[in-house]
């Protein structure tokens, strides 16, 4: 069997790259050692005319022959090996398929190359941002933690994907949405509601919410994934739908929407591609308890890591809108937390038919 | 409600023997119940003989439930084996023996079992012919109550209460067999106790044919429920063997298993003195009682007779000092002026009471003891000098294993094999176990309530390197040894399992388990110091080989990888310094050097104290025919020197002061112990490698 006639992508270049980085440092008797961008709060800043948040300059030194990063660096080369051979195999894979395939005993020692997972992410992130390759272009996917409704056609596989003929479970948004993976062929719905919470999606598709507003429903299960943040932008700036966030009235769901809209702090160079600076903050307000006749007594009260965590964001730049201010200094003064589920508490179907109704017409949101 | 009642009615009948005047048994009527007069009360009023008394209350005497009954038993008859064979100056050789009774002629299994028999036997001085019945079988009887001497029984109650513990469940007199030597004939009693006199009752004495000897053999029939585990015979056999490394166990498992526990240490502990009570220990009512006991004529020769540490000079002293003329006769002295007199003798500035009454163990004897009973890596141990709490002079050592024996750490790894995930770093969850002893015997029970428990708690172990949880123990394999010296050590309980809280033993508790704590934190360092300095030259040794792979897949298997492998190796040693780090390690490896009275055991064999390490004597004088009168050997004059600081009371007194000057002295002694070590050294490294 002669090998298929591979053509070397410009990913795997880079990848081959870090083991010529390896070469010469040791004919030249030097210390090998890679540049890693640091991804933490340190190195990020706030583009306000962007409203992106974005990584700065500060790169941190993984060398070789230093007691502290040796086995790092080992486990570098080590997944750039890995994902290198999936460039080769034209495969795609999961982290955890990583981690599996790079662990084993090192010789002559009960010392494993990777005792958990957690060791093995963080360094494809380091070669995401060092090498400037997205993801998908590594080959690697996330588990498939979104769902997605509405009057959207798409093509995937060569299969025509029609998310209004779905019934209410509706369609399994994949980690990889780039165009070469999943194209949009079709989309008429006016705009994009993004919710926070599976439950409350269920609720909304169930209601058929989707097809009397004429939107496009879409969930991340918490904290929402690359792909369902990316498709979200894709149709935001692919067929101009605004996007609309509802999450939980709590210091998380504010970070949640924050995070759609001017990325991640660990994620700091994906904001270019996935934020979506325009998305709107719909719910649940601060305010809306008073508004919608909330009794307390459906409110959880904040606890520390609550109280703590809210005035964190406080000092976050992107949130220093006085609008924002007031929004989390009203729920720090009320003392409680509220789930979207609490809305239960006024009808099954108030979120349907009462609340976003209400929240659309009169366009109240936070930006 | 109806049975509630009858049980009421049934409590009336017993006591109404006793009292029905004073019932506070309340009665529907509120008439007052039948009136008793004094002389019908007084009728009825008699005497509680010891046995009765100790028969309701046996749990006060360690009898509370049938487990540590048993426990209880064979620790009476093995403390008193030992306290005579000591004390004649033999070294004891003791075999301990349970058996299972069967129970209506079947053979019950060993944890079903509800009866045992113990038979203690010893090498000791054996017990005259007329002593026999009032030693086993009456309470309070014995030679150690009366005076200020250590040993393990104090009060005479220990086996005549096992015996009556005996006789209460299963009826059977105690059977003892004893001879006082080859010449004389072998005497063979059956004991049992009339627990209304408190006196002996022989059933059976004859002379028979014996194979031992001299020694004695005690038999008795308990009901008893045999559990291994906390708290076991079996515990506290091998707790007595790593404390009395001098004495020789056999024990004969109730499962026919047979234990041995060899002698390690072929030297008797010098025998303690018996001293005259010091003064500040003597409390106001004993006082009184001692002046009508005197032989002295006078009050000053009755202070400075009846008393230690009380010359005639400062006797006379204290006779001005308190208004009372000495040659006053001590029966005379009465009302405030005895008062006077005894508050006086309690400010009067008095040397501390001689400490030649305690023999502690010895660093080098519970070095020794722990050797032999506990695999680990690093053992310390510590000797404090002599201290005194309420005028009793006392002793604290402690001493300390910690780890596992190279050759089981590499047998853990090899069966390991690679690890898989949440698999590694399992060690560590156990927590440290305390081993107490008071004069020698370890204590069981009541840990929590003990002061050597509470000072093992209060130590900040963290400082030494060891993990400690908040009010826990310390955490990690490690044992700490606790032992407390004393001619009267502060039980908090007649069944003697924990000792009670003075500040002066608290203080000497911890200072000694800090020492210990000190060296063991020395260890760890310098361990960890050689760990670190290998891996940083392991973990490049290991990567290189991975990295070099990994590239040379990246490349598309085109690497001149032995080229690449020479570079980076070559970089690699530039980097951890190369020879100059092989030496390093040699060097930081583990040698005692600064820390005394420590054994480290290595993979490459055994450093410090290694005579005691050393089984070849053991091998010859465990084979030595036993009963062999004992003669102190000449091979360990260092530790015969160290167990003298506690027999030259002068010397010990100064020291006091100067603990510094002591300490200093102590380490000069053990410099010159510890360099024979090289000619030693092959005989243990193949020792090692025998028993692997």
């Amino acid at each position: 069997m002669a090998p298929k006639q591979h053509k070397t992508t410009p990913v795997e270049k880079k990848l081959i790259g870090l083991a010529d980085v390896v070469v010469t440092a040791a004919e030249r008797s030097k210390d090998p050692a890679f540049s890693i961008p640091i991804r933490a709060l340190s190195n990020v800043s706030f583009n306000p005319r962007k409203g992106l948040i974005e990584m700065g300059g500060k790169k941190q030194t993984r060398s070789f022959f230093n007691v502290g990063m040796a086995k790092k660096f080992m486990q570098t080369v080590l997944v750039a090996d890995a994902l290198a051979e999936l460039q080769r195999a034209e495969l795609t894979t999961s982290l955890r398929e990583i981690y599996y395939r790079t662990k084993h005993t090192i010789q002559d020692s009960q010392e494993n190359t990777f005792d958990t997972q957690d060791e093995s992410d963080p360094v494809i992130e380091d070669l995401e941002v060092s090498l400037a390759a997205l993801r998908e272009e590594l080959h690697v996917r996330a588990e498939n933690s979104g769902s997605i409704v509405g009057p959207v056609v798409f093509g995937d596989d060569g299969d025509r994907v029609d998310c209004s003929k779905l019934g209410k479970g509706g369609y399994s948004v994949p980690s990889i949405v780039e165009p070469e993976y999943l194209e949009i062929r079709r989309c008429t719905a006016d705009f994009v509601l993004l919710v926070e919470k599976g439950t409350q999606w269920n609720r909304l598709s169930e209601d058929k919410f989707w097809r009397r507003y004429n939107c496009v429903l879409l969930t991340g299960n918490g904290q929402p994934p690359r792909g369902v943040r990316r498709l979200a932008r894709r149709l935001h700036e692919e067929h101009r739908l605004p996007v609309y966030v509802l999450v939980d009235n709590d210091p998380w769901g504010y970070y949640i929407y924050s995070v759609i809209k001017q990325g991640s702090i660990n994620l700091a160079f994906e904001s270019q591609r996935i934020a979506i600076p325009k998305a709107k903050f719909i719910g649940l307000s601060s305010a809306d308890p008073e508004r919608y006749g909330l009794p307390r007594n459906v409110g959880i009260k904040l606890n520390e890591k609550d109280i703590a965590r809210a005035k964190e964001l406080m000092n976050y730049e992107w949130f220093k809108k006085p609008a924002w201010h007031a929004e989390i200094k009203r729920m720090l003064a009320s003392g409680l937390k509220y789930e979207l589920d609490a809305l239960a508490n006024k009808d099954f179907q108030y979120l349907t038919k009462k609340y976003l109704p209400g929240k659309l017409k009169d366009k109240d949101w936070l930006d | 409600m109806a049975k509630k009642h009858s049980m009421t009615s049934v409590i009336f009948t017993e006591t109404s023997a006793e009292s029905e005047s004073g019932s506070p048994v309340p009665t529907k009527s509120s008439k007052p119940a039948q009136q008793v007069t004094a002389i019908e009360m007084g009728a009825r009023q008699r005497e509680i003989s010891v046995a009765e008394f100790f028969t309701k209350n046996r749990h006060l005497l360690g009898f509370d439930n049938p487990r540590k009954a048993l426990l209880t038993c064979v620790k009476e008859a093995v403390d008193n084996a030992l306290d005579a064979c000591e004390e004649a100056g033999i070294l004891p050789d003791v075999t301990v023996r349970l058996d299972v009774v069967p129970a209506n002629g079947t053979m019950p299994s060993t944890s079903q079992a509800t009866r045992f028999r113990i038979t203690v036997l010893d090498n000791g001085p054996g017990i005259v012919r007329q002593q026999i019945p009032r030693i086993f079988a009456k309470l309070l009887y014995g030679s150690k109550f009366h005076r200020m001497r250590m040993s393990r029984g104090q009060q005479g109650i220990g086996i005549s209460a096992a015996g009556m513990y005996g006789q209460l469940t299963t009826g059977k007199p105690v059977q003892i067999i004893s001879r006082v030597g080859p010449k004389s004939a072998a005497h063979f009693f059956e004991v049992q106790i009339d627990t209304k006199k408190n006196e002996p009752l022989v059933h059976e004495s004859k002379q028979i044919e014996w194979s031992q000897p001299r020694g004695t053999q005690v038999m008795l029939e308990v009901e008893g429920k045999y559990q291994k585990g906390r708290a076991s015979v079996d515990e506290w056999l091998e707790q007595t063997s790593i404390a009395n490394p001098h004495v020789k166990l056999t024990y004969h498992t109730p499962e026919g298993e047979v234990k041995g526990y060899p002698r390690t240490y072929h030297e008797l502990p010098p025998s303690p003195r018996e001293i005259k009570p010091h003064p500040y220990g003597i409390e106001f009512g004993m006082f009184l009682k001692m002046l009508q006991d005197t032989k002295s004529h006078s009050v000053s020769g009755f202070v400075a007779s009846d008393f230690c540490r009380v010359s005639p000079q400062l006797a006379d002293e204290m006779c001005k000092a308190a208004k009372v003329p000495a040659h006053t006769r001590p029966r005379d002295l009465k009302g405030s002026a005895t008062e006077t007199f005894y508050r006086t003798i309690q400010e009067t500035k008095i040397m501390a009471p001689p400490t030649n009454c305690i023999s502690p163990i010895g660093e080098k004897a519970i070095l020794s003891g722990l050797y032999k009973q506990i695999k680990g890596e690093f053992y310390t141990a510590v000797s404090r000098p002599p201290a005194v709490y309420r005028g009793n002079p006392f002793i604290i050592e402690t001493g300390l294993a910690y780890g596992n024996r190279p050759e089981n750490q590499n047998k853990l790894k090899q069966a390991a094999g690679p690890k898989a995930e949440g698999e590694h770093e399992e060690e560590g969850s156990e927590l440290a176990r305390v081993i107490r002893y008071a004069n020698r015997v370890p204590l069981l029970y009541q840990q929590s309530a003990c002061s050597m428990f509470k000072a093992v708690l209060s130590t900040t172990w963290k400082n030494y390197g060891v993990v400690q949880p908040r009010g826990a123990l310390p955490v990690g394999p490690l044992v700490i040894f606790v032992h407390m010296a004393s001619v009267w050590v502060p039980f908090t309980s007649e069944s003697k399992e924990a000792i009670a809280d003075y500040d002066e033993i608290q203080k000497e508790i911890t200072l000694a388990l800090r020492e210990c704590g000190r060296r063991l934190g020395l260890f760890l360092r310098r361990r960890e110091r050689a760990a670190s300095e290998y891996r940083r030259r392991n973990i490049f040794e290991l990567y290189i080989e991975e990295v070099v792979e990994a590239c040379n897949r990246l490349k598309g298997g085109k690497l001149p990888k032995e080229k690449l492998k020479g570079q980076l190796t070559k970089i690699a040693n530039s980097r951890t310094g190369g020879a100059k780090t092989d030496e390093a390690l040699g060097k930081t490896g583990a040698s005692p050097e600064g820390l005394p009275n420590s054994i480290i055991v290595t993979e490459e064999g055994v450093e410090g104290e290694e005579d005691l390490t050393n089984p070849v004597q053991t091998d010859v004088v465990s084979s030595a025919p036993q009963a062999e009168p004992v003669c102190l050997r000449d091979e360990q004059p260092v530790a015969r020197d160290v167990n003298a600081t506690g027999k030259q009371p002068a010397k010990g007194q100064k020291k006091e002061g100067k603990p510094s000057k002591e300490k200093a002295s102590q380490m000069t002694l053990f410099e010159r112990a510890g360099k024979p070590k090289k000619p030693h050294k092959p005989s243990t490294v193949s020792r090692l490698r025998e028993k692997t």
